[in-house]
């Protein structure tokens, strides 16, 4: 089953399949619930994949499947044509919440991913230092997470997940704390640092899952819509504005905004959807 | 000139304002301590004054002069049990022994049950059962076990410590952040290292305020052990005072206890800032 090429270590298959995926939850009060289901999705190698949806529609469960944290209820999900088994150590995760270890200085933070897999402390430090100058704070090694802004914080998360050279890349909402002009900044630095990786062995593939349509549109290769919960893909668009991008340029072309109406069209039906349950719900 | 000398003189106004603050804030420490220092001395003065002029019996209540006496004649003379400081030393002796122990025991049992499900599941109401019961009771008990010696006196020291201690790691375990949890999953900590460098670091700090809490019950249980029996110790000195109808002995002894009390209190204040330099400064009770 596996197509993977032993002999020249080009891998053939795609980075990421989602075949008939579903997931189902137990709720607290017994209930079942289904976060995701039948969901089909493809992700080539080196690809940037933008994920939207309506909030609470099971996004973030697309990528606890794909990482390994969690297993899929139904169907089959694969990483270089082979089924996840727990968490493989060519993925990388950035999540939506603060998830640096507040107990750890900066440079302790960022080499916990090689420390973790065993390498030596002396090379460990040397590669996050080397990370920790790519995402600007080479001086604020020694800071511990509280004493840093927002955007410094999710930069120490950008370097922690760096550092481990993922070529599967899943991002949750991670900008979505920051203010608007950190953001752009921060789109800025992923478009780089991914760029970067493009350049070395594998070029890492993204999904990058989140609910501002500027964000997706100004970052991907594709954009995915999906339906209100329990989600599946609705229609996939691709996005063909010329890279390299930055993301406040990118925004004032006319292909832009034209995909943007294209593409919220589509999602616009499944928030409005959304919102009419909850306040079904409420009523 | 109007334009030179305008922003001159703001600044020296700046300068006297940041100092009349300081100033300020300096004077409102003093008088702090010393409001504290005028309850503590009319307290002690109306005790004193009420005592000399006949209001309350001072063969019940005794008075700060004669309490003073008997610490006095306890540090110069030393007790009928032994010099003064030898009391003292087997009282903490005792209360360390049992602290330590009961710490060490109620972190391993709180992370372990915290981790692992099923041992927790198992053992909740076991450990339910057990906390239930008034562990004072026990005093006696191990009086009989473990004799007049320090050992029975640990022993009870460590029933009260290890229950708050066991508690506060078992749910600190429990409520880690599962982002940090699965962060670490994903940079490719494997379990024990997940327990050890996340779980345990994230937990330290539910751990900390049991540590204050339960030294003192530490104190308590090697206090009320020598009370109930032992050859040694302050609970001693308290046993001995009320068996001759000494209050001012019993308060003398009650005042030492409270001294060293607030002195391994400061230790542990001290302790824990060191080890928490992590963590901001202003949420320190807050979390």
């Amino acid at each position: 089953m596996s197509e993977r090429s032993e002999a020249g270590g080009v891998r053939t298959a795609p980075a990421i399949e989602l075949i008939g995926a579903t997931k189902r939850f137990r709720t607290p009060s017994g209930a079942l619930h289904t976060a995701v289901r039948d969901l089909d999705l493809t992700v080539a190698q080196g690809e940037f994949v933008a994920v939207v949806g309506p909030t609470g529609c099971g996004k973030s469960t697309t990528l606890t499947l794909v990482s390994g944290l969690e297993e899929p209820t139904e169907g089959d999900v694969r990483v270089y044509g082979e089924p996840v088994r727990g968490i493989g150590a060519e993925v990388g995760f950035v999540f939506q919440q603060d998830a640096v270890f507040p107990w750890r200085t900066v440079l302790s933070n960022v080499m916990a991913g090689p420390r973790f897999r065993g390498v030596p402390a002396a090379e460990a430090r040397e590669r996050a230092r080397d990370w920790l100058g790519r995402v600007g704070l080479a001086a604020f090694e020694d800071r511990y997470p509280h004493q840093l802004s927002g955007g410094m914080r999710k930069r120490v998360a950008l370097a922690q997940t760096f550092v481990n050279d993922p070529t599967i890349l899943l991002m949750d909402e991670p900008f979505s704390a920051l203010d608007v002009q950190t953001r752009a900044l921060m789109s800025d630095q992923l478009l780089e640092l991914w760029a970067g990786t493009s350049s070395s062995r594998n070029a890492a593939s993204v999904v990058f899952v989140t609910h501002d349509l500027d964000e997706a549109i100004a970052l991907a290769d594709r954009v995915v819509v999906m339906t209100a919960g329990p989600a599946t893909v609705k229609e996939i668009f691709t996005v063909d504005l010329p890279r390299p991008r930055t993301v406040e340029a990118v925004r004032l072309e006319p292909r832009f905004v034209e995909l943007y109406r294209e593409i919220w069209a589509s999602l616009g039906e499944e928030v409005r959807i959304t919102r009419e349950r909850g306040a079904g719900r409420a009523a | 000139m109007p334009l030179e000398t305008a922003p001159a003189a703001g600044t020296a106004a700046v300068i006297s304002r940041t100092e009349a603050r300081q100033r300020a804030s300096r004077n409102r420490k003093l008088s702090v301590y010393a409001a504290r220092a005028a309850v503590l001395v009319g307290f002690l003065g109306l005790w004193e004054a009420c005592a000399r002029g006949g209001v309350i019996d001072p063969f019940n209540f005794s008075q700060p002069s004669k309490i003073w006496d008997q610490i006095w004649q306890w540090t110069t003379h030393g007790t009928a049990q032994g010099s003064l400081g030898e009391q003292i030393g087997y009282t903490l002796y005792e209360a360390l022994a049992g602290w330590v122990v009961g710490v060490i025991g109620g972190v391993l049992l709180g992370i372990t049950l915290g981790r692992i499900r099923f041992l927790a599941d198992v053992f909740g109401p076991y450990i339910k059962v057990l906390n239930a019961i008034p562990r004072i009771v026990l005093a006696p008990i191990f009086l009989i076990w473990f004799g007049l010696g320090p050992a029975s006196k640990v022993a009870s020291a460590v029933v009260l410590v290890f229950f708050p201690v066991f508690f506060n790691a078992f749910q600190g375990a429990r409520e880690v952040d599962r982002n940090l949890v699965s962060n670490a999953r994903i940079l490719g900590a494997s379990n024990r290292k997940v327990t050890l460098q996340v779980v345990i670091p994230a937990a330290t700090t539910w751990i900390f305020t049991s540590l204050h809490v339960s030294f003192g019950f530490a104190l308590i249980g090697a206090i009320v052990g020598e009370y109930i029996g032992a050859t040694k110790g302050l609970g001693l000195l308290v046993a001995a005072a009320q068996g001759t109808f000494n209050a001012a002995g019993v308060y003398a002894a009650m005042t030492i206890l409270a001294v060293v009390a607030l002195l391994t209190e400061g230790l542990l204040t001290f302790a824990e800032k060191k080890l928490f330099r992590w963590k901001p400064a202003d949420a320190g009770d807050g979390r």
